[in-house]
């Protein structure tokens, strides 16, 4: 298959490991990847921050860059973050029917049922929920919001991760309650925002994992800030660099000289 | 003075709307380590029974479906539903009165007490009437209103504000409602413990007195019915039944909004709610009533339409479904930021998810009064509201929405910079091209930063770092690999015939191919 990849524009700038992870799993399965230069972000933060008319450009250029897809170029839009899956579904015909503009919130609604989340593409489209990964860790997987309730993943990153070779998967305390990230929320009401994240924290620590993953970056970047602030050696791993890793390539820490040299290779 | 504080200590101007911003109050909350014990051990009992109760029924879902058309209809034919009410009502015998808002309300149930010639009146829990601030303004005007439902009675007692919809006292543990009734209620005993039996014993006696010498009861509705003129009131303690039979006369307040069609409806609500709210399959007490009937309960009744905000509501075609809610609460149960820090940060009668969405439409949002217009900011939106809903309110895209008019309606306001800041994000995050560019200005900063995480950031970026480290900045952003990676293989191909993907540059940048490197 022919997929492009929505980086997504969190993992783009802070994350890019997650984003060369999700091209290495897929190119593993015998797939090709694209990556649409136009796109940017979702619109979702503008959306979400009581701004949509300001979103509606940056859902326009998003509707640009991956309107291929609906032509046909492209069998499937993939993203490795259930959040900005969520906002193609759920708020860009929203934002661009506020706008009066009936054509883009089509375009867009096209666009979007094309467009799926990593676990999604991998169980739903591609048929597989043993990608061949290596990861000898104790991991506990954190059902983010928008992946957990506006996308519906249910077991889908289970089912994959039960399948690596040398991962134990250990549940995680009260997984289904938010982390208190919400974009802008945890500036806006920062201290209820570490109040919930130090929840979370308690919850990961109490799992007795070395890991804690999940679909998205944005979750993880908010864990796993509240995990360094502790000093806890437990890590924010992206559910797609564990599926990308193998015996031959295991997975290291982002910053690592390897790993950077071969982010993109 | 009561043993126990009152929370929050000053008695609001304003039921619907008091205090500082979420943000601020909340501060204050999430500092009472106690409170938050009490919220976290009552919401997570509550909401494990509701999840009991709703998983038995194999049509929960349909339920659910139903009570949200049903709702969504009735709030479409609102001046026809309420009008036929007050006909059927006043057909059988009773009295029907319009509020446009508190004060008219006040005034209207204060006349009506007056000429029943009573000083004292006993009350059903009642979200509207606390919502107009009746009981203060009855005694103000030198009536004494006793609360009746034993947690109504326990915040009365204490002084306190309600800080749930359906449990108001979920913010007080035993002892502290132990020193409340030895401290505040007449004839109890010094050694009361704090037994639930004991303590519901000590307010039984309480009431029975209250009950039997009161000559007006005032109530609020869960629904009523348009076809039929019913009104039904919903609950556990018996309390309610004794005020609804006992006085002669019964004053019922009740917001427009809880209309329904048909009498039929009742079967789709009588069900819904009491799992929500409460986790049981059926509450214990329902009762209903029609107009008057000789010889047979309270002789003389009056219903308030309390409208205070609901049509300026009802003008909202995203907001409005707020209209719909039913009071079970059930969204407070699994909110994880009510949890935290509990009813009284909102500000209002209302808390909660629900309350987020409702008090800004009630008190209307143009007026750009910044502590109201925070209360939509007060989410994650992690949705769990929606899921736990039983009309399927969709609270999270209402928040949103209501952010939008928090920060636009009324039109042009003072330049800030949030919106500043977020504008120079669309033109940013608009174009590819823009986006690169900042992605590069990012990874010059990470590379000077050498990929080390940051600690403390100056304001408002202190809003992060004050609990948590933000990761290092990567030295090349996902794109700028990209794009290494891309010349790389054409400079490596270019020797080769071309491949046959002529770049297309709509369709983007390719990878490499897969020959060789296909499945392990």
């Amino acid at each position: 298959m022919r997929i492009a990849l929505f980086t997504t524009c969190l993992v783009d700038g802070l994350f890019p490991h997650a984003a060369a992870a999700t091209v290495r799993l897929l190119e593993r399965l015998g797939h090709e990847v694209v990556v649409p230069p136009g796109q940017a972000c979702c619109g979702q933060m503008h959306v979400n921050s009581g701004y949509p008319g300001q979103a509606e450009p940056v859902v326009r250029n998003h509707v640009r860059a991956f309107w291929p897809v609906v032509e046909g170029e492209w069998d499937a839009v993939v993203a490795p973050s259930g959040s900005c899956v969520g906002s193609t579904r759920h708020q860009q015909a929203r934002v661009a029917r506020q706008a009066g503009d009936e054509r883009l919130a089509v375009a867009a609604e096209r666009v979007a049922a094309r467009t799926y989340e990593l676990s999604e593409l991998l169980v739903d489209v591609l048929g597989v929920t043993d990608v061949g990964a290596w990861f000898p860790h104790t991991v506990t997987y954190h059902p983010t919001c928008h992946s957990l309730r506006l996308l519906r993943v249910g077991e889908r990153p289970t089912r994959l991760l039960e399948q690596v070779g040398g991962l134990r998967l250990v549940d995680l305390p009260d997984a289904d309650q938010c982390c208190g990230f919400g974009g802008t929320f945890a500036l806006k009401n920062s201290d209820t925002s570490a109040a919930m994240v130090a929840d979370k924290a308690d919850a990961v620590l109490a799992s007795g994992a070395d890991v804690v993953t999940a679909g998205d970056w944005s979750c993880l970047m908010n864990i796993d800030g509240a995990l360094s602030r502790r000093g806890a050696g437990t890590r924010a791993v992206h559910l797609a660099e564990i599926l990308a890793a193998t015996r031959d390539d295991p997975w290291r820490p982002p910053g690592t000289r390897r790993a950077t040299a071969r982010s993109a290779s | 003075m009561p043993a126990v504080p009152p929370k929050p200590a000053a008695e609001p101007l304003d039921p619907l709307r008091w205090g500082p911003t979420f943000p601020e109050a909340a501060r204050g909350t999430l500092d009472d380590a106690q409170l938050r014990t009490n919220l976290r051990r009552a919401t997570r009992t509550i909401r494990d029974k509701r999840l009991a109760v709703t998983a038995e029924l194999p049509d929960w879902e349909a339920l659910r479906d139903a009570g949200a058309a049903i709702k969504a209809d009735a709030m479409d034919r609102l001046p026809e539903l309420l009008e036929q009410l007050e006909a059927n009502v006043t057909a059988h015998g009773g009295t029907v009165h319009w509020a446009r808002d508190a004060a008219e309300a006040n005034r209207i149930v204060t006349g009506l007490v007056r000429a029943a010639g009573a000083r004292e009146v006993v009350k059903v829990k009642s979200m509207a009437t606390q919502e107009i601030g009746l009981n203060e303004h009855l005694e103000a005007e030198g009536i004494t209103a006793h609360e009746t439902d034993l947690a109504e009675l326990i915040v009365q007692l204490a002084g306190d504000r309600p800080s749930h919809i359906l449990v108001p006292a979920i913010h007080r543990n035993r002892d502290e409602i132990r020193d409340v009734f030895r401290s505040q209620m007449p004839g109890v005993p010094d050694r009361l413990t704090n037994e639930p039996a004991a303590l519901a014993m000590a307010a039984r006696e309480h009431l029975r007195a209250l009950f039997l010498r009161a000559d007006v009861a005032i109530s609020g509705a869960n629904l009523a019915i348009a076809e039929t003129g019913t009104v039904a009131v919903v609950e556990s303690e018996g309390n309610g039944r004794m005020c609804l039979t006992l006085p002669r006369t019964l004053v019922t307040v009740m917001g427009i909004e809880k209309v329904l069609p048909t009498f039929r409806d009742l079967e789709v609500f009588l069900q819904l709610l009491p799992r929500s709210s409460t986790g049981e399959r059926m509450n214990p007490y329902t009762t209903t009533w029609t107009g008057v009937t000789p010889g047979d309960g309270p002789q003389e009744f009056h219903l308030v339409l309390l409208d205070n905000g609901r049509t300026r509501a009802l003008a909202d075609d995203v907001g409005r479904q707020a209209l719909h809610c039913i009071r079970c609460s059930a969204c407070l149960n699994v909110c994880p930021v009510y949890e935290r820090t509990g009813g009284h940060a909102y500000g209002s009668v209302y808390p909660g998810p629900i309350g987020a969405i409702l008090t800004p439409q009630l008190l209307g949002l143009d007026d750009a009064d910044a502590a109201t217009a925070s209360l939509p900011f007060a989410s994650t939106l992690c949705g769990a509201c929606y899921d736990a809903c039983p009309v399927k309110i969709d609270i999270p895209t209402a928040l949103v929405h209501l952010r939008d008019r928090a920060l636009h309606d009324g039109g042009p306001r003072r330049p800030t910079a949030a919106g500043a800041a977020m504008g120079a994000a669309a033109v940013v995050l608009s174009s590819g091209r823009r986006f690169r560019w900042a992605l590069r200005g990012a990874a010059l900063a990470g590379r000077l930063l050498g990929g080390r995480r940051v600690r403390r950031l100056p304001w408002p970026g202190s809003l992060w770092t004050a609990s948590r480290d933000l990761p290092a900045l990567p030295a090349r952003s996902f794109r700028g690999a990209w794009a290494a990676r891309v010349a790389r293989v054409s400079r490596a191909t270019r020797d080769t015939p071309a491949a046959p993907d002529g770049r297309d540059p709509r369709s983007g940048e390719r990878s490499p191919g897969t020959d060789g490197r296909g499945r392990p």
